[in-house]
């Protein structure tokens, strides 16, 4: 089933991918590598971090805009960090509440969104679509071509789940598609529901979804499973050298059976 | 009193810092800072904490921008940034040097100029992080400290330059000079940090050490394995 989704990103794809702690849908990820995507810019939703460095280090990526690139507790991102020392991807470099405001640009039809602070940072400097108007800075709108995550529920009328991760909502809202896995389908329709409709998004946004349970492993879904620690840190490990990286995809991306499960 | 362990330390310097706030906000990987502030929080029931990457029951129910927008209403009085370098200005670069690329600026060129009070964090005191200029401005903004895993610096608003207020215990202001890759003055009372008080240590070791094992695993693990 994320086989289908990853079919739908197509190369060169300017994707939004959220933080390791907001639904990654890392089957889909997966998938990806394993259908060998290519040129792939990613927009951090605000940062990346596991996802991003896998399609990196498997050369799916040319491009990412983010406010960071890291492992978390485990450290820097390998791939990323090796990618962007020997230039072999391009990294615009953001600020978290620039890509929230550039993404909610979007979500209105707006061309831009002013923001305080920033202005002494040389980001300023190097980011030539920025600009400072009135004492503000002044960030275009960003529209991602695919919004790809992973969600707790996905329901009879297509809608899906995220709590109060709602960054994924504004990811959603604003990208041209959005593509959902989820850990289980809901009868009937969530909006229905007082309690659920708030961490809903609604069918309007959804393009496709496709289930995927345990598909944010070895990232979290809060209140059904936690962040696998000890697979993150025997990523980071593995993925300090490109060999490395290369016998963890072989290990863990190439055998499907091995992917749904924890180490 | 006993020993005690250096991270211990640093969080006792950072409850120390938090006198009289209100809110902090704790960024990512920041394991020490959000001992400091659970620490304060021991001492004062009304500071509140909030930690932006909170595994369970995270407080932000807005997405990741609910913090940056709180911040810019003045919702938030605490936050800490730390830096692959720090400059004798206060800047700080979390993007590249010498070659070397790290993961990015997160919120910082936000925080730093909006947050009143920004605490600078970095534990590694060497001339490789305490440089004369950053190669990359992240941010740039008005901290109120910088505390190192060898001394706490404050910051002199008029003059903006750092001022030496103490040093840790098993280390010496020539010492700290000798590492330390920017110029900075000297307080006259310049003196060594007062350690853990056993009252400090026993909060650690119970209560903060259980919400800070939630999210940073590792480093609880790693600190509080062989102690308390």
């Amino acid at each position: 089933m994320s086989e289908s989704l990853a079919a739908r990103i197509p190369d060169g794809a300017f994707l939004a991918l959220p933080p390791d702690y907001s639904f990654v849908a890392m089957d889909v990820v997966r998938a990806l590598v394993r259908r060998k995507a290519k040129n792939l810019r990613l927009l951090g939703v605000p940062i990346l971090g596991m996802g991003a460095d896998l399609l990196i280090g498997a050369g799916c990526v040319a491009e990412v805009e983010t406010s960071a690139v890291s492992l978390g507790e485990a450290g820097l991102a390998p791939r990323f960090t090796e990618a962007a020392e020997k230039g072999l991807i391009q990294v615009k470099d953001a600020t978290c509440p620039a890509i929230h405001a550039a993404l909610q640009a979007a979500e209105k039809g707006v061309p831009y969104m002013p923001l305080s602070g920033v202005l002494g940072s040389d980001l300023v400097k190097e980011r030539k679509d920025w600009r400072v108007e009135s004492g503000l800075l002044i960030v275009p709108a960003l529209r991602p071509d695919v919004a790809l995550f992973h969600a707790r529920w996905a329901d009879e009328a297509g809608n899906v789940w995220v709590g109060r991760r709602r960054e994924l909502a504004t990811a959603a809202h604003a990208a041209h598609s959005t593509l959902v896995t989820y850990e289980e389908k809901r009868k009937g329709d969530m909006l229905e529901d007082e309690l659920l409709a708030p961490g809903v998004i609604s069918s309007i946004y959804v393009t496709a979804a496709a289930a995927a349970p345990r598909g944010a492993w070895p990232l979290a879904m809060p209140g059904v499973y936690g962040v696998d620690d000890a697979h993150i840190a025997l990523y980071a490990k593995a993925a300090k050298t490109q060999a490395g990286f290369s016998r963890y995809l072989d290990e863990w991306v190439h055998t499907p059976r091995k992917s749904f499960s924890p180490a | 009193m006993g020993t005690y362990a250096k991270e211990e330390l640093l969080a006792c310097v950072i409850a120390r810092l938090l006198d009289g706030a209100r809110h902090a906000a704790i960024g990512a990987s920041s394991p020490i800072p959000a001992s400091g502030a659970f620490l304060h929080q021991q001492k004062d029931a009304t500071f509140r904490v909030s930690l932006q990457q909170r595994r369970a029951a995270n407080p932000f129910t807005e997405g990741s921008r609910e913090l940056f927008d709180l911040a810019g209403q003045g919702r938030i009085d605490v936050f800490f940034l730390g830096g692959a370098q720090i400059d004798g200005e206060g800047a700080i670069n979390l993007v590249r040097a010498d070659g070397k690329r790290f993961p990015g600026s997160f919120g910082s060129a936000y925080m730093y100029p909006v947050v009143p009070r920004t605490i600078l964090f970095r534990e590694e005191h060497s001339r490789r992080t305490l440089v004369p200029r950053v190669e990359f401005v992240s941010a740039r903004g008005t901290p109120a400290a910088l505390l190192t895993g060898m001394a706490l610096f404050a910051w002199q608003k008029d003059k903006r330059r750092f001022r030496l207020d103490s040093v840790h215990p098993g280390n010496t202001p020539a010492g700290v000079r000798e590492q330390t890759g920017f110029d900075y003055d000297v307080a006259a009372d310049c003196a060594e940090t007062a350690p853990p008080s056993t009252q400090e240590l026993e909060m650690l070791r119970t209560k903060v050490r259980a919400g800070i094992a939630e999210n940073y695993p590792e480093f609880a693990a790693r600190v509080w394995k062989d102690r308390g």
